[in-house]
């Protein structure tokens, strides 16, 4: 696990980041043949160009689709798959999933996207009570496991209320469902096929601040990173960081800052955050005696509590510590305090020494 | 679910405030005056009808409240020669081409004639006009049907009110919807249903037995003892699981639809809803997804007055469901659902413009939900006896169809006897009950299958741990669940 390139750093106040943002990755769960430098955006593209191409039964939708999608995530589907297969649907997110899960129900893989996490709401019922109860409440004699949907989530250094919300801890606390969330480019394709031909509807988040800004080689083949399979992406012995999508590569500065005070974090994607990989993240706390969460969503309610407790629960007598969680406010998400409201580096960097400290 | 008693708290405030001019709430448009809550009105008392008071003749007529501004009847919103202004080329918006007016009109927001609704036999079950879609066979197998889907809903009623099962929901009124549909369609047509169309499942030969089975929750329930009972679902009979959600299945079967279409199969889907559930955001989503996607997909709107308590009028305010469909560019009919042959032919007619045409149909059957909303409901607690007496026998489908299957020489007394007190079927259903009843439920590991396509590490754990208390303290638990 090399790290690699050079981290750009997040600036406040709208500026975006100061150079290219890279992420270090394993090397070891993705074969390098054939790899171009790409971003996210462009990644996720590939990942549905492969998901069409491979199967005549896939299906992309959702809002604006058509002409390559408002982040461009679904360029020249149309044209290369045609009009039945690629298509824009009305503004309606209910009717976008409902869509979805009927199409799932007949076998297809249907590829919804909602334009923005933060309109995903109207759909809550649908993936909710239907999607995520559709094989269970049938006796397992229909099933919507083809259904994946996709949604750009985050803060995005502007987006204020409505185009910066996570809101992945209420999709967490659904039996039925996944949700998967990616770090990098290169995870991102592997993650969104596996996430398509998983046989469970899938909730994917897309960290939309990284679409333009994390670029990363990624291979040009047709690969699959398995789901609910945390990674350690860095080595440490001290404490132990949990985190997902775009949040990592501020968790990283901090672990690289920390190690210059003789701190040495272990960093770990969760990638899946249901089914969760408790195993990978026990045996981290095992072996460190400390563990730290960071998320962009709210700190009360959000995901980091139920990681909380499940280490807790299994881990007590190893803890050195109590568990810290470093995430956003409990406000909406704000414009011009978005600085204010972030888990920025130096906020993980005071909270790792803290606990180190303890 | 509607409570009687918020209800009754409100009634002095809203008679009060429809009868009473406060000159406070009034606001004036020209010369007139208006009660503040509706500008367009022209009177300025207008009752509304209260639920109550409503007989028979009223119950489908909602007030029209006639506006000076808006134009008389919906079919005059349609330009005509004069609105074309000086013969200007019609404009070309994104959307299509629209002629310009100078004349200020807005289209009514109800016509004040309502759209007719389709018929084929009299009250007395005579044919009006002729007909001869049904042949003797067909129409033998649908009065069957009907009269078994009246006696299983009758058993499985006194079933719940026995305490042997905890639920259930009858279609009485509506069983020439749910069999006449059925009789029309084909066995390839997916089936979308709300929770009041069992008879579907009767039709495509769905046993007493199978259903017995789901109402029980036992280890033969195809659904594995998860929902309650009447949520029935099956694969082999293209019968989609009921969920309780209302309207959830419509923007589904768009879906469903869809993909028949790209696979060209001769099927559609056939989707179900209450007059209720039309109020519902799926419903808009569902038809217009329908619309957009050239999906054959029909919507059947089952419009039995009634969504538990709460009636049209407090519904809706269009012309009942079938003008909706316009909105949406979907052609639409008005059916009379207590009329066999016109559900039979309706759907009939439905079906191939849906399969035929790749498109979305809507068609709705005025009927009367005679039976209670469920077993958790006394309807009798907000709409009189007499209303649903009248309308349990005097438009009572299955005596109407009966008439006509017997003047036709195909059916006669002898074979109703045999039919309704056989002991074939009575026991048959007797016993369907009783051996539903004492076979075990499902095995406990089916609590945690099917959660996901296979069980997770979380539920592993979790059905390790229960198992270990259920050794512990089996007292807590029913013993017919095995382990």
């Amino acid at each position: 696990m090399a790290l690699r390139n050079i981290i750009g750093k997040r600036i406040g106040n709208g500026i975006g980041l100061v150079g290219r943002r890279s992420l270090s990755t394993s090397t070891s769960d993705v074969e390098n043949r054939n790899a171009k430098s790409m971003n996210l955006y462009s990644a996720i593209n590939q990942a549905l160009h492969l998901a069409l191409e491979t199967d005549p039964r896939a299906f992309v939708f959702g809002e604006d689709v058509s002409f390559g999608g408002v982040f461009r995530c679904t360029t020249g589907l149309a044209d290369r798959f045609g009009k039945a297969r690629v298509f824009n649907t009305p503004l309606c997110e209910q009717g976008i999933v409902g869509f979805g899960i009927g199409l799932a129900a007949m076998g297809n893989r249907a590829i919804a996207e909602i334009q923005f996490a933060d309109y995903i709401y109207p759909a809550f019922d649908q993936i909710v009570n239907e999607a995520a109860k559709f094989r269970y409440r049938s006796g397992n004699q229909f099933n919507c496991g083809g259904l994946t949907i996709r949604a750009p989530y985050g803060a995005v250094g502007h987006g204020g209320h409505y185009h910066s919300q996570s809101p992945e801890a209420f999709f967490c606390h659904v039996p039925g469902i996944k949700v998967v969330i990616p770090r990098s480019p290169r995870q991102a394709k592997g993650l969104l096929l596996s996430c398509i031909r998983d046989p469970n509807p899938v909730v994917f988040f897309e960290p939309k601040w990284l679409y333009r800004l994390a670029v990363e080689e990624v291979p040009e083949h047709d690969y699959m990173l398995p789901l609910s399979k945390a990674e350690v992406i860095r080595q440490g012995s001290d404490i132990t960081l949990v985190g997902w999508g775009a949040q990592l590569s501020i968790m990283e500065q901090a672990c690289i800052e920390a190690e210059k005070d003789g701190i040495s974090c272990e960093l770990i994607d969760l990638k899946t955050l249901i089914p969760w990989d408790k195993e990978t993240v026990e045996a981290s706390v095992r072996k460190t005696g400390r563990v730290l969460i960071s998320h962009e969503a709210p700190v009360t309610g959000g995901f980091g509590a139920e990681i909380s407790a499940s280490i807790v629960e299994r881990c007590f007598l190893r803890l050195e510590a109590p568990v810290a969680r470093v995430c956003g406010l409990d406000t909406p998400f704000p414009l011009v305090f978005e600085p204010f409201y972030m888990p920025s580096k130096n906020k993980v960097l005071d909270a790792i020494k803290a606990t180190v400290n303890y | 679910m509607a409570s009687w008693g918020r209800r009754s708290s409100a009634v002095a405030r809203r008679v009060s405030a429809f009868f009473t001019v406060d000159k406070a709430v009034q606001i004036r448009i020209g010369m007139r005056r208006y009660p503040f809550f509706n500008p367009a009105v022209s009177s300025a008392l207008v009752p509304r009808p209260w639920p109550c008071v409503i007989n028979m003749t009223s119950l489908f007529l909602v007030d029209r409240f006639t506006s000076s501004i808006a134009g008389s009847q919906a079919d005059s919103r349609r330009a005509d020669d004069d609105d074309n202004d000086n013969n200007y080329p019609a404009i070309d918006f994104p959307g299509g081409k629209v002629t310009y007016t100078t004349k200020l009109r807005f289209i009514s927001g109800s016509s004040g004639k309502r759209i007719p609704c389709y018929r084929v036999l009299d009250d007395n079950g005579e044919l009006l006009n002729n007909f001869n879609e049904v042949k003797k066979e067909l129409a033998v197998k649908m009065y069957s049907d009907m009269v078994t889907l009246q006696i299983m809903d009758t058993f499985f009623y006194e079933a719940q009110r026995q305490g042997r099962i905890s639920f259930y929901t009858t279609s009485s009124g509506e069983e020439a919807v749910n069999i006449s549909s059925a009789a029309a369609l084909s066995k390839d047509d997916i089936i979308m249903p709300q929770y009041r169309e069992h008879g579907i499942l009767l039709w495509r030969g769905f046993t007493l037995q199978e259903f017995a089975n789901q109402c029980f929750g036992n280890k033969d329930d195809v659904g594995k003892g998860r929902q309650m009972p009447i949520h029935y679902g099956s694969s082999k009979h293209n019968f989609v699981t009921v969920s309780s959600p209302i309207a959830t299945q419509l923007p589904q079967a768009a879906g469903v639809a869809y993909s028949l279409k790209m696979d060209k199969k001769d099927a559609c889907v056939v989707a179900f809803i209450g007059d209720g559930g039309t109020s519902e955001g799926d419903f808009h989503a569902g038809l217009n997804f329908a619309a957009v996607m050239e999906a054959p997909v029909i919507f059947v709107c089952r419009n039995n007055g009634w969504a538990i308590s709460t009636p049209i009028s407090e519904q809706f305010r269009s012309d009942g469901v079938a003008v909706k469909g316009q909105a949406y560019g979907i052609p639409s009919i008005c059916v009379n659902g207590t009329d066999a042959l016109a559900v039979y032919s309706a759907i009939h007619a439905a079906r191939n413009m849906a399969v035929n045409e790749q498109r979305p149909v809507l068609v709705e059957t005025l009927a009367y939900r005679v039976g209670h909303h469920s077993t958790s409901d006394d309807s009798t607690k907000y709409r009189s006896l007499d209303e649903i007496e009248q309308w349990k026998t005097d438009r009572d489908p299955v005596n109407r169809f009966r008439k006509w299957v017997e003047l036709n020489g195909w059916w006669s007394e002898r074979e109703e006897t045999e039919l309704r007190s056989s002991v074939k079927k009575q026991a048959s259903l007797m016993k369907a009950i009783q051996v539903a009843e004492g076979r075990k439920k499902p095995p406990l590991t089916e609590l945690f299958t099917d959660v996901y396509h296979l069980p997770p590490s979380n539920l592993v754990e979790q059905e390790k741990q229960l198992r270990e208390t259920v050794n512990k303290y089996p007292m807590d638990f029913p013993s017919d669940v095995s382990l």
